[in-house]
């Protein structure tokens, strides 16, 4: 299953969908090092509105991709996780940390347009 | 008895999807609250996942149980791989032996009601899990 990756000026925009395979996950995550590197991109935006269930898989897999992009010189915002996942995500005792996360992709994308306004 | 009772062979990452996918539609069906069903969905993705790191194949039954005066959906994931030598050391956080994180066995305790584990080394492992409708 291909995961759509938008460009948005300095950003890039994943959204993810339900049904995604470890296999699919791993792809993504080459994809999306790949585009920062070609795009030159300051930012990613995940979006995980869509997937319901953030089982440890997944979530290691977001931390590996956050780390590879900030290794990069980017940042990575997680958005969209909705309440019973994160409920699931605590119980299971998996956490995000180190990784910044929105309520949204309209946060989020306020969140980078902040930061890189102050830094400019 | 056929509608209250679905097995899901597990071979592959794809089958860990569609594993958790019919259980979230059985947990829908029992009438599991949507918060629920997602701890049961999370719960399955990490036994299946078990089943292909660790004895590569097997499968993951789910099924509707009844209680004294409750209902409630069985998950029963078994394989024929190389077991568990150790399962209390097993049932500790952050214990693992194919470098993943390590935490299923106790997370997926503490998302279901009810947890029971056979496991033989060298015969394999039957992890068997319950959740209670509230």
């Amino acid at each position: 299953m291909e995961v759509p990756i938008l460009k948005q000026g300095a950003f890039l925009i994943a959204t993810f969908q339900a049904a995604l395979s470890d296999a699919d996950l791993n792809q993504l995550r080459m994809g999306l090092v790949q585009q920062v590197v070609k795009f030159r991109s300051r930012a990613v935006i995940v979006d995980v509105t869509a997937m319901d269930v953030m089982d440890s898989f997944a979530s290691r897999t977001l931390r590996e991709i956050a780390h590879m992009i900030r290794l990069r010189g980017a940042e990575t915002v997680i958005v969209g996780i909705q309440p019973e996942v994160a409920f699931a995500m605590v119980q299971l005792g998996l956490t995000l940390e180190g990784v910044a996360t929105a309520l949204d992709l309209e946060e989020g994308l306020a969140y980078l347009n902040d930061k890189f306004k102050t830094a400019n | 008895m056929s509608a209250g009772e679905i097995r899901v062979a597990i071979n592959s990452d794809q089958d860990i999807v569609a594993a958790r996918q019919k259980g979230r539609v059985m947990a829908n069906e029992l009438g599991f609250s949507t918060g629920d069903a997602t701890l049961i969905a999370t719960a399955i993705s990490e036994l299946a996942r078990n089943i292909v790191s660790y004895a590569r194949k097997g499968q993951v039954t789910i099924k509707m149980v009844n209680g004294l005066n409750r209902q409630g959906i069985a998950v029963i994931a078994s394989d024929d791989g190389p077991g568990i030598p150790d399962i209390r050391q097993a049932m500790r956080d952050g214990f693992s032996t194919s470098g993943s994180l390590g935490l299923g066995l106790p997370g997926v305790r503490r998302l279901m009601d009810e947890f029971e584990i056979t496991s033989q080394p060298g015969r394999g492992t039957i992890v068997t899990v319950k959740k209670w409708r509230q």
